[in-house]
């Protein structure tokens, strides 16, 4: 039985963080959570699961009135709060998004957290205050570029990687994780990993996300978009830090408009890889476009 | 039908139909669909409503809380929440308001769980309403067997099929969980599917291979053909032999062990 009975025990130890996976890490995007779990063991870090947590809620709600959309999120945050923990992890930017903008939506008004208590009241109320962290921010503001390129054991050496920020860790501003327009933590970190960040002008734009489903045609162009700029720019590798994101560039990625389509990884692959870890545990297997031939041409693989 | 429900009803009259209300010391008075019952206290709630006259045809089964037939829902006095319970597992208190709930209307989805492949995609696939779940835990409220239903709808979503195996496991398909969701989500179907499809992940056992080469082969054949052959009583009679050399039987409440207490 996995976690939901027999939660790992979590320790009030800094390098021991509670870490929410998403129901997409658990399924088609199994390769993101792995990678981020070995890189992390790497440098030191464990990412330990929620105990009991459900999904975050997929899309945070736009509608202010409707606080029955904002339970899924809020009682992922009782949970960190019942561990006697103040932070929370995520990997996936959607569920980022969700939980941090959710957790801000109670915390803003005291009335609204109140209902939202009352309505739950089988768990302890919860008391706001456990801040939603992605990854990233963990990777830059606490264990720092400068740690994480004295550990690099495998220097990704002329890579040229074009990072997708896409949506989901960037707007709303009240929960970016770095500058809307201009973000720089993922090109940060390729550079401590010795790779080639490149620039490239729809880093930052919208790959349709849920339109693949009753409109794929819209996902489809702007995909086009995106992946042509990043050839541009010269990428031979995108990589992203939302499973719908990578899920819309691979899948729409059509071989009409260029014959050798471009790999899409989790910024976590390229970390772990750097790091040392062991190729079975780089999920590089499970996507659609594989990168061990680019990466073993550099003797990476 | 109603043969056999009389037949069980019968079985149940000393502590319904039977009582001698002189014999009664302390009474209670129930709402049954809002009119007003006095009936002895420390009884069920479904020999409640045999006491007040009613006869259940459906929504009684094995009068044990193991067969789910019979949820109730039901208010305590002073207390805003809407209860549940099994009517036949739940004494009565004074002031309850209750109805029975005889049945829970539900799809159930046509599948041929061998051309089914062996994950978490058919959930979804003959249930896309779970992904309406709002994480309400609604569900796991209403669940008179004190499941974590709301856990293991989760843990669909995301195809673990382990996790709603070892979660749902004892639930006896009451239904009472379906009726209260506000995502409309039929939660016991989805469970059960989970259920088979975790089967087919499973290897075969040794010992399940070996039993059906032993039946294939003809090993039980005469003793079956020899009980299919018995009469009515007969059977009755090799039933309680059985159970006599087994030990069994040992009193008429030996198999009413209840699950919530």
């Amino acid at each position: 039985m996995p976690d939901a009975k027999n939660p790992s025990p979590i320790t009030h130890h800094p390098s021991r963080i509670p870490y929410f996976p998403g129901c997409a890490l658990k399924d088609q995007a199994e390769a993101f959570e792995e990678s981020a779990r070995a890189a992390m063991a790497a440098l030191g870090y464990e990412l330990a699961e929620l105990p009991r947590w459900n999904c975050c809620g997929t899309v945070y709600s736009l509608a202010t009135d409707d606080l029955m959309r904002h339970l899924g999120p809020v009682r992922n945050l009782v949970r960190v709060q019942e561990l006697g923990e103040t932070r929370l992890v995520t990997l996936c930017a959607m569920c980022y998004n969700t939980l941090a903008r959710s957790s801000r939506f109670v915390g803003a008004d005291p009335e609204r957290l109140e209902r939202i208590n009352a309505f739950m009241d089988e768990e302890a109320d919860y008391r706001g205050g456990v801040e939603v962290l992605h990854l990233l921010q963990l990777l830059r503001d606490e264990v720092g570029f400068e740690e994480i390129e004295a550990k690099v054991k495998k220097p990704l050496a002329g890579v040229r990687v074009a990072p997708y920020y896409g949506c989901m860790l960037l707007r709303p501003r009240e929960v970016g994780i770095d500058a809307p327009d201009s973000p720089e933590v993922l090109e940060a970190l390729f550079s401590a990993l010795g790779a080639e960040p490149l620039d490239f002008p729809q880093k930052a734009e919208c790959c349709g996300a849920y339109q693949t489903v009753s409109d794929p045609e819209i996902v489809r162009e702007r995909v086009r978009e995106i992946v042509s700029a990043a050839r541009r720019a010269g990428a031979e590798l995108i990589a992203t830090s939302c499973p719908l994101c990578q899920f819309n560039l691979e899948t729409h990625q059509s071989v009409a408009h260029h014959p050798s389509p471009i790999t899409v990884v989790y910024f976590t692959q390229l970390l772990a890889l750097a790091l040392g870890v062991p190729e079975d545990k780089l999920g590089f297997a499970g996507l659609k476009f594989d990168p061990r031939p680019l990466l073993s041409e550099r003797e990476l693989v | 039908m109603p043969e056999i429900m009389d037949r069980i009803r019968e079985a149940n009259r000393a502590v319904t139909t039977g009582i001698d209300d002189s014999a009664v010391k302390h009474w209670v008075t129930v709402y049954i669909m809002g009119k007003a019952y006095r009936v002895p206290a420390d009884i069920t709630i479904m020999q409640a409503m045999e006491y007040a006259g009613y006869r259940f045809v459906r929504g009684a089964g094995c009068r044990a809380g193991f067969c789910g037939a019979c949820a109730t829902v039901y208010r305590t006095a002073g207390d805003w929440r809407l209860k549940t319970a099994l009517a036949c597992q739940t004494r009565v208190e004074d002031g309850m308001y209750l109805v029975q709930i005889p049945f829970t209307p539900a799809e159930k989805p046509a599948y041929a769980i061998e051309e089914e492949p062996a994950d978490g995609t058919p959930l979804l696939k003959y249930f896309p309403e779970l992904a309406r779940c709002v994480a309400c835990n609604t569900c796991t409220k209403a669940c008179p067997q004190d499941l974590e239903v709301m856990d293991y709808i989760q843990a669909a979503l995301r195809g673990d099929l382990e996790a709603i195996t070892e979660l749902s496991f004892d639930c006896i398909q009451c239904g009472l969980c379906a009726m209260r969701c506000p995502a409309e989500i039929t939660h016991y179907h989805v469970a059960q599917l989970a259920r088979r499809l975790y089967g087919r992940s499973l290897p075969v056992p040794k010992h399940v291979e070996e039993r059906v080469r032993e039946i294939e082969s003809g090993v039980y054949a005469e003793e079956f053909e020899r009980i299919l052959s018995l009469g009515r009583e007969e059977i009755e009679e090799l039933y309680k032999k059985e159970q006599r050399e087994k030990g069994g039987l040992k009193s008429r409440d030996a198999s009413r062990v209840t699950r919530n207490g």
